[in-house]
């Protein structure tokens, strides 16, 4: 179990800076989020990309932006939990335990959600019956490769993920390529790769296909797959894997009882508490009359919501305000020496 | 102003009046027409404003920017008819526009 002051859910700009904003406070927090790293959308979606509206800093990258927020934080020692999605939430006194859905577990006084527009999950395949098979022998990921050893596999996607896994499973199993249209948004290099084998007939590309069905007992036996002009085919297949990239979904939160509007949850302007005592919301994630989705307005949701957190970590304390410039206990928490 | 219809998996049919200048995706938005996520906020980075585009306005639209179809490769169902709602840029020669909404963004 940790146990800390505030449980920050999602490592994005909004969500660092807040973190930031309960250090100079002098209140403990950790971070949970769904992504191998920190930085949220600003990494995930366009880490190379421009910013030209972060206050005092006329342009920097998404990545920019979540290294200098990291490099701000660091005197906090904050804990990360990576690669892990808050799942169950229970009330226990004035405390609150979550647990993660890797089983990590949190007691804590106060939640921050900055959750984005959700956590990034990978996208699935339309058709209803691929549920069934989900986590066997149709994956969206690849945890154990050995287990493809022998078998025929059949891939869909463009991107990198589908090309770098065909031609790396094509070493060992029977791979068949389907991919939606003849251009690919993975690198050329590894598009031409696929191209040689596939004319070497070490792997099978379907260009122009999507999936159309799966079928089999326990596990996937074949599917079938439908040209653009209607044409099926059946191929046979041991498993399936989907390389669509990730989508954002709000997950379990919307189990929290929380006020909940158009995928974002409704807050007060005053400390962006929801509706749920001892529980925030900041960020994209939030809502109330007038939201701007600036980064921006992120970092003072998160320095109003940190100061909320404060009378459910510091009951019997009073919170001084005071500006970092001159506050000695800021500094010392900021690790600053004279 | 143009007229833009969006035609929603529920069977309902939206018209409305979308500045030009705006995106469809934006008239969408405004309009609070269901179906279109927008997660990314017209970025280019989600394909969560996809529209199946009604054949005979597919000539007329802008053409495909790089990254449209590497995104639509990502949406839910995608046909030859796709587009990013994002990347409609409302103008005159869109008035009268229809769009299908598919019935889920991912």
């Amino acid at each position: 179990m940790n146990k800390t002051d505030v449980l920050i859910i999602g490592a994005g700009p909004t969500g660092l800076f807040c973190a930031h904003q309960l250090g100079i406070i002098g209140l403990s927090c950790e971070i949970v989020d769904n992504l191998d790293k920190a930085g949220g959308q600003c990494i995930e979606l366009y880490p190379d990309k421009p910013i030209y509206d972060i206050p005092a800093v006329p342009e920097c990258t998404g990545e920019e932006l979540t290294n200098n927020l990291l490099k701000q934080i660091k005197p906090f020692n904050v804990k990360f939990h990576l690669n892990e999605r808050v799942e169950q939430l229970k009330k226990n006194e004035s405390r609150w335990h979550i647990k993660t859905s890797g089983g990590v577990e949190f007691d804590v006084a106060a939640i921050v959600i900055a959750g984005g527009v959700g956590s990034f999950e990978p996208r699935k395949f339309p058709v209803k019956e691929c549920e069934k098979f989900e986590g066997s022998s149709l994956l969206y990921s690849i945890k154990d490769k050995s287990i493809f050893k022998d078998k025929t596999i059949s891939i869909f996607g463009g991107g990198d993920s589908a090309l770098d896994w065909a031609i790396e499973l094509s070493n060992t199993s029977k791979v068949n390529l389907i991919h939606r249209r003849d251009g690919f948004s993975g690198a050329e290099a590894s598009v031409q790769k696929v191209k040689e084998l596939n004319d070497q007939g070490k792997l099978n590309l379907f260009i122009k296909y999507q999936l159309d069905s799966v079928s089999g007992g326990k596990n996937i036996e074949s599917v079938k797959i439908k040209h653009d002009e209607g044409e099926i085919k059946e191929i046979k297949s041991d498993y399936v894997l989907g390389f669509f990239g990730l989508i954002m979904q709000l997950g379990p939160i919307l189990d929290w009882g929380l006020n909940i509007d158009k995928k974002t949850v409704q807050v007060n302007t005053e400390n962006f508490e929801t509706n749920v005592n001892g529980i925030f919301a900041i960020g994209d994630i939030c809502s109330y009359p007038g939201k701007l989705k600036l980064i921006l307005s992120g970092f003072h949701e998160g320095a109003l919501a940190a100061r909320g957190c404060f009378k459910y970590a510091k009951p019997d304390e009073k919170l001084r305000f005071e500006f970092t410039t001159t506050s000695k206990a800021a500094q010392e928490r900021l690790g600053i020496k004279k | 102003m143009a007229k833009i219809t969006y035609h929603t998996h529920d069977n309902k049919t939206h018209t409305v009046d979308v500045q030009k200048g705006l995106t469809v995706m934006e008239g969408a938005i405004q309009n609070d027409i269901p179906g279109i996520d927008a997660d990314c906020g017209g970025g280019m980075a989600c394909a969560t404003c996809h529209v199946y585009v009604k054949e005979e306005w597919l000539d007329k639209l802008p053409a495909k920017e790089d990254g449209e179809e590497d995104m639509l490769d990502m949406a839910f169902e995608p046909k030859s008819n796709s587009r990013l709602s994002c990347q409609i840029t409302v103008s005159d020669e869109l008035d009268g526009l229809e769009v299908n909404i598919p019935s889920k963004q991912g």
